[in-house]
């Protein structure tokens, strides 16, 4: 149906959202874990949630995704909606023999050049016979990645995808998120702790602290006080030192290598500093 | 050919042995053993109902094992005891009611060494009719789940989030499983049969490389260690079903064995470091 409309941007903008909470509200034991969240992730969007510890970012990534019922709101999801999800970290039994190719078909059937594919993608594409249970928690990651994308879904949820990666493993994968999202034209939905990277690579961020503190685009939420207050000097700066870390790059041997075209992050960043 | 007694017992253990390897390894991946325990523990209060009130006891047990699914489930939502305190009460509480319901019927002579062991060597025909036509519409339902089910037994939420309801796979699971122990208490008892749930997925796990490997190697094992044990049984004279039940522990201990590295290594590639 969306594939019929010409211009991507204008489908995104005329569509309505792929999934919408109004007001969500999930209460346990008697305590609201959130209250009031309004959200929306439209197709080719990536909403990042952050926040701290407690503050309701995975019950709100599993109540968006249906896994818990609201208390007060509403979630609507779009009809038919196809969803990939990353939850977090999680261990499979060793009992249960599973090789990467056999968990990439667990809820989908797909061909192995699908999967190839999708394992390439992410840079796994060297695991497709391995154990499940001889797997870094890099590569695991890498590869739950690879299976919430074979399928191309609407909507993709991430949480806490970075979990087992080093730095510099990290920022490569927010860039493959960015890629995907490209690519497959879905919206994402991201939990992270990581401010510096988060904050430059999302369209909205939404800060949760068993509400919404505040959401907008990166740059309008870090001017917020209520962000400052959550995450004081560490969120203040979180901007600046990712456009300065990434002022150059390093190629496999750790020599530094130049960037070309970043002269707009070195504008932002040094407006950063300055705020 | 069903004349002989000794055939029969072959082709009954065989039936039982293929619906429980497939089954059995899902009560292994998911650490329902003592759900397993439980179930087939409390399987005797349906043999003692049946002969209360007069009805085939294996119908008893059947209709014992779909009430004591929801009495779980509704126990799991009302009690705040662990799972596992729930189950042990459950498999004893019945355990023992369904002795002292047996003592008070006194106008029956209970072969219980039969219903706690089973009585393989005592199948008719019929009970083999039973296993093999239950047994295909467990294993049909379980063909029918098995994408949800395994899903699900790798990580609930990504199979709920991915719409494949795993809550309703999980159910209908616990069913099969109690089916299983219905039709396979003839051939083991309520003491024995769990053994033919866990024993031959686990011995098989040492050689398989997917799920469904796993499974047909669980039946296989399954298969092997009722032919050995009857045949054993027939030989020394030991008691049929206690006899599979060694075969197969046997097989597993076998399978722990350092040797089976030979078989594995070929199918771990060597990988290229990220």
């Amino acid at each position: 149906m969306l594939k019929t409309v010409a211009d991507p941007d204008q489908a995104a903008s005329v569509t309505a959202s792929l999934v919408e909470a109004r007001d969500l509200g999930i209460k346990r034991d008697g305590r609201w874990l959130i209250k009031g969240v309004n959200l929306a992730i439209r197709r080719s969007e990536i909403v990042t949630l952050i926040g701290p510890n407690g503050g309701g970012k995975s019950t709100t990534a599993k109540a968006l995704l249906g896994l818990i019922r609201a208390d007060a709101g509403s979630v609507s999801r779009m009809p038919g909606l196809k969803v990939g999800y990353v939850p977090q970290r999680f261990a499979i039994d060793w009992t249960l023999p599973l090789n990467v190719t056999r968990l990439m078909t667990l809820t989908t059937s797909h061909g192995a050049d699908e999967v190839q594919e999708a394992l390439e993608r992410v840079g796994a594409g060297s695991l497709a016979h391995s154990e499940i249970h001889t797997l870094s928690g890099g590569e695991f990651q890498r590869v739950l990645l690879a299976r919430a994308i074979v399928s191309r879904p609407d909507l993709l949820v991430l949480d806490e995808p970075v979990q087992g990666v080093d730095f510099s493993g990290e920022i490569a994968l927010y860039e493959l998120i960015g890629e995907i999202r490209d690519e497959l034209r879905c919206g994402i939905l991201l939990i992270s702790h990581d401010l510096h990277i988060v904050m430059a690579g999302t369209d909205t961020v939404v800060c949760l602290n068993g509400h919404v503190c505040c959401s907008g685009t990166p740059r309008d939420v870090a001017a917020t006080d209520e962000y400052r207050r959550l995450f004081g000097h560490r969120g203040a700066s979180a901007l600046a030192i990712y456009h300065h870390e990434h002022d150059h790059a390093h190629d496999h041997c750790g020599n530094v290598v130049s960037l070309d075209g970043h002269a707009d992050s070195a504008s932002v960043s040094s407006e950063n500093r300055d705020a | 050919m069903l004349d002989d007694f000794f055939v029969r017992a072959l082709v009954a253990g065989i039936g039982v042995a293929i619906v429980a390897g497939p089954l059995g390894c899902f009560v292994v991946w998911r650490k329902m053993a003592y759900f397993g325990a439980t179930l087939s523990h409390s399987a005797l209060l349906g043999v003692a109902f049946g002969l209360l009130i007069g009805i085939d006891p294996m119908l008893g047990v059947a209709i014992q094992c779909l009430l004591i699914v929801p009495a779980l489930v509704l126990l799991e939502r009302l009690s705040p005891l662990s799972t596992d305190s729930q189950l042990g009460i459950l498999a004893h509480g019945t355990l023992a009611l369904s002795l002292v319901i047996f003592g008070f019927m006194t106008w029956i002579r209970v072969d219980l060494t039969g219903y706690l062991f089973g009585d393989i060597l005592a199948v008719s025909a019929r009970e083999i009719a039973y296993i093999y036509t239950g047994g295909a519409v467990v294993l049909g339902v379980l063909a029918w789940i098995w994408r949800p089910l395994l899903a699900a037994t790798v990580n609930a939420e990504i199979a709920a989030a991915e719409g494949l309801r795993p809550e309703r796979s999980k159910v209908i699971f616990m069913f099969l499983v109690a089916a299983t122990i219905a039709i396979g208490m003839k051939v083991a008892g309520v003491l024995l049969i769990l053994s033919f749930l866990i024993i031959p997925p686990a011995t098989a796990r040492a050689y398989a490389a997917t799920p469904e490997h796993m499974a047909i190697g669980a039946i296989i094992v399954g298969v092997l260690a009722t032919v050995l044990g009857l045949n054993a049984s027939n030989l020394w004279d030991t008691p049929s079903g206690p006899s599979i039940v060694v075969a197969a522990l046997v097989l597993f201990i076998v399978s722990l064995l350092p040797f089976k590295r030979f078989f594995v290594s070929k199918r771990t590639p060597s990988r290229e470091v990220l």
